[in-house]
């Protein structure tokens, strides 16, 4: 008995931590636990935002505040005319921007030779996507509002958002494509497809939860910018609704602006109100959009 | 078909050189050879995979069907008649049965009934059926390496190919499933040529009539397979790697 003992003695000393060891252990816990802090601090920001448009802005939703016009000088009534606008000028700029950027993606990473014009192309997307909104929206006045004879209108605004979001299309949908392992390419391209029948048969199929991330992220911004479509296509105020893509319209976004800053007398609850209905807006598109990406990524395994 | 003077050179650098063989009809042709003796590559330039690799320069003569492969433009055509099966199974995020009828839906073939036929007919010859015919619409990248490999050879069956590649394909296989392969080689020698790549030096003994040995960018020898390994001795090196002294 007393020789097992003396045995099993031996093993447990053996892995008795070293004061390295320890050293190591209480270093790593450390870190462990500052990141996961800083991960944390993230959530407040949203939650503080949220928290405060909701407690503020809440009282002030009803179904009149949503599907109805200002009224007295913007000082009541409700904004349906920029709820309606805002809807529009995303539906167009997507209208433009997915099918152009998707089709730029997939040329870049299927078709395109590794040479100067590529990366110069790379090279400009990159550079488009860093143009400050302000310069966009001064670039749409000139090209669509005056140079093109648009106007102010909802096509000149979309077409602006839409050169302004193309890049974040671009950049998502090239890396999504990349993703897909090289050799079902190969496999498919052994059997006698074309490049392009490999695409539409195998790559396509298998990047498009990537490619709709770069659709997400581009819904939300152009619902949100203001710049780019005020001096393109969205006004102070319209009392009735656009009619046609040669229009003028209100936004939202540049309705948030105006009430919270332009006019006297708005009731305090109708800034974060129109704010609240935005951000809704924007989560309510982006998780259709989720929801219709987690329902594709559950068919695709490999 | 004929290889003359088959050189493959990758920006500049040569990985093989003047390779010349014969692949006669209906026969099983091994090539074995230490890694990097220029195999992979050489099976590139059968079915003109090398067109998608810019930096890979070829030159010399493939000759099949009295046609040069390197000078064919039709290289899809190309592609139909000659099947390659890759080292690493790749079944595609595809059901079973639409990696199958891949291919003939690509070559154009819409009726139900026809591909039907044809993904049974192939996974019976690739000896998957009896272990697949309940399951055909699940997923073919969900199957066991063994079964994927399988599903690659019937893939590459479903267009009736005159040549059939193989690149070592039983380095992702466990020995039952190698065996299991190797007997549906034997059973297909009857209808197509196959050109066989293996690092296995049994494996080529057992299976191919005629063998070549590639060994740093050259092909040192071609011969009867049991000439090879136990006739007189031609080059040294070809018994020295049969014989398990170097590579």
């Amino acid at each position: 008995m007393a020789a097992t003992a003396d045995s099993l003695a031996f093993p447990q000393d053996a892995f008795a931590a070293s004061d390295t060891d320890a050293r190591k252990e209480t270093v790593q816990r450390l870190f462990r636990l500052l990141f996961g802090l800083m991960t944390l601090l993230l959530i407040l920001p949203v939650a503080l935002i949220l928290g405060t448009l909701i407690y503020k802005g809440g009282p002030a939703i009803s179904m009149e505040f949503l599907f109805s016009a200002p009224t007295d000088g913007m000082t009541a009534g409700g904004i349906f005319p920029a709820l309606f606008g805002t809807i529009w000028l995303v539906a167009v700029a997507l209208l433009f921007s997915v099918p152009l950027g998707i089709a730029a993606a997939i040329y870049l990473s299927e078709y395109a030779p590794n040479n100067w014009l590529t990366r110069m192309i790379n090279l400009c997307i990159i550079n488009l996507a860093g143009v400050p909104s302000i310069v966009h929206a001064l670039h749409g006045f000139g090209a669509f509002v005056l140079f093109a004879g648009m106007g102010t209108s909802i096509l000149a605004a979309s077409l602006t958002l839409a050169i302004m979001t193309m890049p974040v299309v671009i950049v998502a949908a090239k890396e999504s494509l990349q993703a897909v392992p090289q050799s079902f390419r190969e496999a498919t391209l052994n059997l006698g497809a074309t490049r392009w029948q490999t695409i539409v048969t195998v790559v396509i199929p298998n990047a498009i939860t990537g490619i709709l991330t770069g659709v997400i992220l581009e819904v939300s911004r152009s619902a949100g910018e203001t710049a780019p479509i005020m001096f393109t296509g969205a006004v102070f105020f319209l009392p009735f609704l656009p009619e046609g893509l040669f229009d003028q319209t209100m936004a939202l976004s540049l309705h948030l602006f105006v009430v919270s800053t332009q006019i006297p007398g708005v009731p305090e609850e109708t800034p974060y109100g129109v704010a609240l209905v935005l951000i809704s807006l924007v989560l309510l598109m982006n998780s259709i959009s989720i929801a219709f990406r987690m329902y594709l990524r559950g068919k695709k395994k490999w | 078909m004929s290889i003359r003077d088959l050189t493959i050179a990758y920006e500049g650098k040569k990985v093989l050189e003047d390779v010349n063989l014969e692949i006669k009809e209906n026969e099983i042709f091994g090539i074995i050879g230490p890694a990097g003796a220029g195999k992979t590559s050489f099976l590139k330039c059968l079915n003109r995979m090398d067109i998608f690799a810019p930096e890979m320069q070829v030159t010399g003569e493939i000759v099949f069907d009295d046609v040069d492969l390197l000078q064919m433009r039709n290289v899809y055509e190309l592609r139909r008649r000659i099947g390659v099966v890759f080292p690493l199974p790749v079944g595609l995020p595809l059901s079973i049965y639409d990696n199958v009828a891949l291919a003939p839906r690509l070559a154009g073939i819409k009726k139900k009934r026809q591909l039907d036929e044809i993904v049974e007919q192939c996974l019976h010859r690739a000896a998957l059926y009896d272990e697949v015919k309940d399951r055909l619409s699940s997923l073919g990248s969900l199957l066991s390496g063994g079964q994927q490999q399988r599903l690659t050879i019937a893939r590459a069956l479903s267009q009736e190919p005159e040549l059939l590649c193989l690149d070592e394909f039983s380095i992702a296989v466990d020995p039952v499933t190698t065996m299991r392969i190797e007997d549906v080689l034997k059973e297909l020698r009857s209808e197509t040529t196959i050109v066989l790549v293996t690092n296995l030096v049994q494996q080529a003994r057992r299976l191919a009539s005629r063998t070549a040995f590639f060994h740093e960018g050259a092909c040192v020898e071609v011969n009867d397979t049991e000439e090879l390994f136990t006739g007189e001795v031609r080059d040294q090196r070809t018994r020295d790697y049969i014989e398990g002294r170097f590579g």
